[in-house]
């Protein structure tokens, strides 16, 4: 058998004959060029800045989470420490650009995020997702006990500090934040489909027999909590300064954490684009909530009740998912795609 | 007795091994788990390119001895050395970087990757680029990846699983799952190659394609390879020694007319399994 | 520094030996599931919340109180069941991760649908109990921790008396022990299941009638859970034995480390303390307490 004369041929796309580039470039290309077209102010700020936010924060968490099986409870922690940290970097060293803060602050989230990923090194499962509640508590305690991460403001809200003059106004921050996105969500799927993306997906799905292969199991745990606390650190700093424009602890609580295990749910995991459907339904459903409730019932539909119908319409939502579609979004996207194909006489 | 037949012409025939070195030694290596003897004081030698099947009823021992030669258990006691290396406990993260590779009885492979990416990571070890350089994918990690893919699809080929390189593998029979994890072990170009029934649950064609590939995988690289297989006619055609571990004991070890021809081993082993692999045998 | 107060160590020690045995009540109704169905059961918290919830607002309502103790039970074991039933059976032999997840959900939906059927204002709760202080040898007691402690021991006690001697319990400890072995030999799964919820839905009851009398029967009720966590984490999820003595060592150490070390963190640490005392044991002893092993599959 001779090793070096086997030709490389391309990989074929499951779905056939369209390269699995195409769809995801004609969205970036609508995004930039199509979107700005039609979006009201409302919609940038309103909807697609925590959009981007929480989908890159999805993004995130599925590479933990969705591709390394490392289940994560703490995500909203390493959101914060993103938002802090680029807050910081920006207020204290003079003349540093914006772009280098927020690399910077992604960079601390990554090593806060392997501190915490040292327990996943002895514990599995719900000992670990458990362990990474500490994260969650320690970080918000963290940052409300000492009043130097919010440069000493007595009501611990501070102001963001603006984009810059580049990206100024809502369609001004709504490009930023879909840059960033988009220059992470694309190193996120080039990684997942390198051998470290594998080395992920062989320590999920078996990590004995990984580790007997040669996988560096301990090495790529780590390395799974310092990218996925990197790029969702980044999303903290998306967050606070393009969404918010307030950097807060309470805005990164558990339930945050919640909501962005929810989203990879319900888009898929182990998918990037499930990322993006997942946080689009999370988005979008408020809303529509707050708007067909006072349709419905008026002004009893008031706040708290939007607030508890909300809450138990997400609840809801994830166990239908669990139970009828547990690949998500994603999944479910696929097999409409291909009964669509199936029907249309043209292919 | 006249219950074991050799069939060794549909194999091309056990090559006696040029005993020339030791790659692996067992001495003395005894498990337990929680008071339940598993393997007791087993010594085993394996020489450079031999085949060398460990039979046994079930529950006598033989994938926990695979297992501790791979790491997987810790020894209670007793010594492996692997080549000229002596571990008490082999370190299972360090394996791949000896040259062992290995299959399981109940099949580990990973689900949520292609066929082509699970046999991809068998060469995990052998991967030093960074992630970084992986993603932008220049110098090192790009000829690392186009070494990777090489080799796989070369491996592929020769297991006849070209048809289904990009399916996940949870979606496929059994039979080609198993399969699928001799080429990630292959892949690996290791020197003591470990497999734990690679034919149960094959259908006899299946099986002697199986042993073919044993074979070659044995003569294209001159590693040695420990057999746990339960069909007698597979086992005797195919291997240069056989050790026979019955409650977790060595009873009898040497050659297969020796093994074939040992009293104890008559009484002990083919007359506890007799029903089933006579059956099993039948169908070879 | 200065001379050490004995009198007022024990003082603190005793309290949060005290308030340790209400984490471990909680932590119980965790244990009563994972036992039977795997499941580290979210929701826990969010049932406690139901049924303190439900409980005071029917007693607010004049209904008396045993009435009231006996409806919300009934109100919980039909919640039990239907969890039962419309969740977990048709997640059955799905992995360990996606039940959690699932529960998660629930304690989302049972959150919103208590405060959706009572509100959201914070009732007081009142059992009755005067919390005056009770002095034994110089230090100081609370009336209430210790009622709240015997109600504790004899939920442990009444569920190890139901486990040990009928034949419910029996059928219990065979699920737990080995679920195809159980379903081998004609256990009917479902009734054990219903039965462990229903278990499961009384001591949320208890826990929540304890808890609610203490900080108010709101919301944060269910956050009782995250109190519970580190305790499971250190007695082991499977272990009632487990939740009790990992319930104590949580409560005294958690007390101690905000009084003794509070201090030089600037106070407020009980928010996380619990869980690094839990990872800081486990990686001291990973098999936990109680030497069960983490068993790793091949």
């Amino acid at each position: 058998m001779t090793t070096a004369s086997i030709p490389l041929p391309r990989p074929v796309s499951a779905i056939g004959r369209v390269p699995t580039w195409l769809l995801p470039l004609a969205v970036i290309v609508f995004a930039y060029a199509g979107i700005p077209l039609f979006a009201s102010d409302y919609l940038y700020d309103a909807i697609l800045a925590p959009f981007l936010a929480l989908s890159l924060a999805a993004v995130g968490l599925n590479i933990l989470t969705g591709y390394a099986g490392q289940v994560s409870l703490g995500s909203a922690a390493f959101m914060a420490v993103g938002a802090y940290a680029a807050y910081n970097f920006n207020l204290r060293v003079e003349g540093l650009p914006l772009l280098a803060s927020i690399v910077f602050a992604g960079l601390i989230a990554s090593a806060v995020g392997v501190v915490f990923g040292l327990p996943s090194l002895r514990l599995k499962g719900f000992y670990l997702a458990v362990s990474t509640l500490a994260a969650q508590f320690f970080v918000q305690w963290t940052l409300t006990k000492f009043s130097w991460f919010s440069n000493y403001n007595p009501s611990g809200v501070i102001d963001a500090p603006a984009l810059g003059y580049v990206f100024e106004g809502p369609h001004g921050r709504y490009l930023f934040s879909l840059s960033v996105v988009v220059a992470l969500t694309v190193f996120a799927a080039r990684l997942v489909k390198t051998q470290t993306g594998r080395n992920f997906i062989a320590v999920r799905d078996n990590e004995t027999a990984a580790k007997i292969s040669g996988v560096p199991v301990l090495h790529t745990k780590l390395l799974a909590f310092a990218i996925s606390s990197f790029i969702i650190g980044v999303a903290g700093v998306l967050w606070a300064f393009a969404y918010l424009r307030t950097v807060e602890p309470h805005g990164f609580n558990l339930d945050r954490s919640f909501q962005i295990l929810f989203i990879i749910i319900i888009g898929g995991l182990a998918t990037i684009r499930g990322a993006f459907l997942g946080a689009a339904l999370i988005v979008v459903l408020p809303l529509v909530l707050s708007r067909a409730g006072t349709f419905l019932f008026g002004s009893y539909f008031d706040s708290g009740v939007l607030d508890m119908s909300q809450r138990i319409l997400v609840g809801a939502l994830i166990i239908v998912f669990l139970i009828a579609e547990p690949d998500g979004l994603a999944a479910l996207g696929n097999r409409i795609a291909r009964r669509l194909r199936l029907r249309s006489p043209t292919n | 007795m006249g219950l074991v037949s050799t069939n060794v012409a549909e194999w091309g025939g056990a090559k006696s091994a040029a005993r020339s070195r030791q790659i692996l030694t067992l001495r003395g290596v005894t498990l337990s788990f929680g008071g339940v003897t598993a393997i007791s004081d087993i010594d085993l030698d394996v020489a450079e390119g031999e085949i060398r099947a460990i039979i046994g009823p079930n529950g006598a021992g033989k994938s926990s001895l695979i297992n501790v030669i791979s790491g997987v258990y810790r020894p209670d006691r007793g010594t492996i050395a692997i080549g000229d290396t002596v571990f008490a406990d082999v370190p299972g993260s360090r394996v791949a970087r000896l040259g062992i590779a290995r299959t399981y009885q109940n099949i580990a492979l990973f689900k949520g990757l292609t066929v082509l990416e699970n046999v991809e990571t068998g060469r995990a070890a052998t991967v030093s680029s960074t992630f970084i350089e992986q993603v932008i994918g220049i110098g090192r990690a790009r000829r690392e990846e186009a070494d990777t893919r090489a080799r796989s699809e070369a491996v592929i080929d020769a297991l006849h699983l070209t048809s289904v390189r990009d399916r996940l593998v949870g979606t496929l029979p059994y039979g080609v799952q198993k399969r699928v994890e001799l080429a990630r072990a292959l892949v690996s170009e290791p020197r003591l190659l470990l497999l734990d029934e690679p034919m149960a649950g094959m259908t006899a064609g299946e099986k002697q394609e199986m042993a073919g590939f044993v074979l070659a995988a044995r003569d294209r690289s001159n590693a040695s390879i420990v057999l746990i297989e339960h069909d007698i006619g597979v086992v005797m055609g195919l291997s240069d020694r056989i050790a026979v571990l019955d409650y977790g004991r060595k009873i009898a070890d040497g050659t297969p007319d020796a093994v074939r021809a040992d009293q104890r081993v008559i009484d002990a082993y083919l007359g506890v399994a007799h029903d089933d692999d006579i059956i099993e045998e039948s169908h070879v | 520094m200065e001379s050490f107060d004995f009198p007022f160590f024990i003082e603190v020690l005793v309290g949060g030996l005290l308030s340790g045995i209400m984490y471990s009540l909680v932590a119980i109704g965790f244990v009563l599931i994972y036992k039977t169905s795997g499941v580290l059961n979210f929701a826990q918290g969010a049932l406690l919340l139901f049924a303190a919830l439900t409980f005071v607002s029917l007693l607010e309502r004049g209904v008396p109180f045993w009435i009231t103790f006996a409806v919300t039970l009934a109100i919980m074991a039909v919640i039990g069941i239907l969890i039962e039933r419309t969740v977990l059976r048709p997640l059955v032999n799905k992995p360990p991760i996606t039940l959690f997840v699932a529960t998660l959900g629930l304690a989302y939906v049972l959150e919103g649908g208590a405060q959706l059927l009572w509100g959201t204002q914070v009732h007081g709760l009142d059992l009755g109990i005067d919390d005056v202080p009770y002095v034994v040898g110089g230090v100081f007691i609370s009336t209430f921790d210790l009622f709240a402690a015997a109600v504790a021991a004899s939920i442990v006690l009444l569920l190890t008396i139901v486990f040990r001697y009928t034949r419910i319990g029996l059928a219990f400890r065979a699920v737990a022990d080995d679920q195809f072995a159980a379903l081998a030999i004609g256990l009917k799964l479902p009734v054990i299941w219903a039965a462990v919820w229903i278990a499961a839905g009384f001591v949320a009851l208890v826990a929540g009638l304890l808890w609610g009398a203490r900080l108010g029967v709101q919301f944060s009720l269910s956050l009782v859970v995250l109190k519970a966590l580190p305790v499971l984490v250190l007695g082991g999820f499977d272990s009632i034995l487990g939740a009790i003595v990992g319930g104590l060592l949580i409560g005294a150490s958690e007390k101690l480390a905000e009084v003794y070390l509070g201090p030089f963190f600037g106070g407020g640490i009980e928010s996380w303390f619990a869980y690094v005392f839990a990872l800081a044991i486990l990686l001291i002893r990973p098999s936990g307490l109680f030497g069960q092993r983490l068993v790793e599959r091949t």
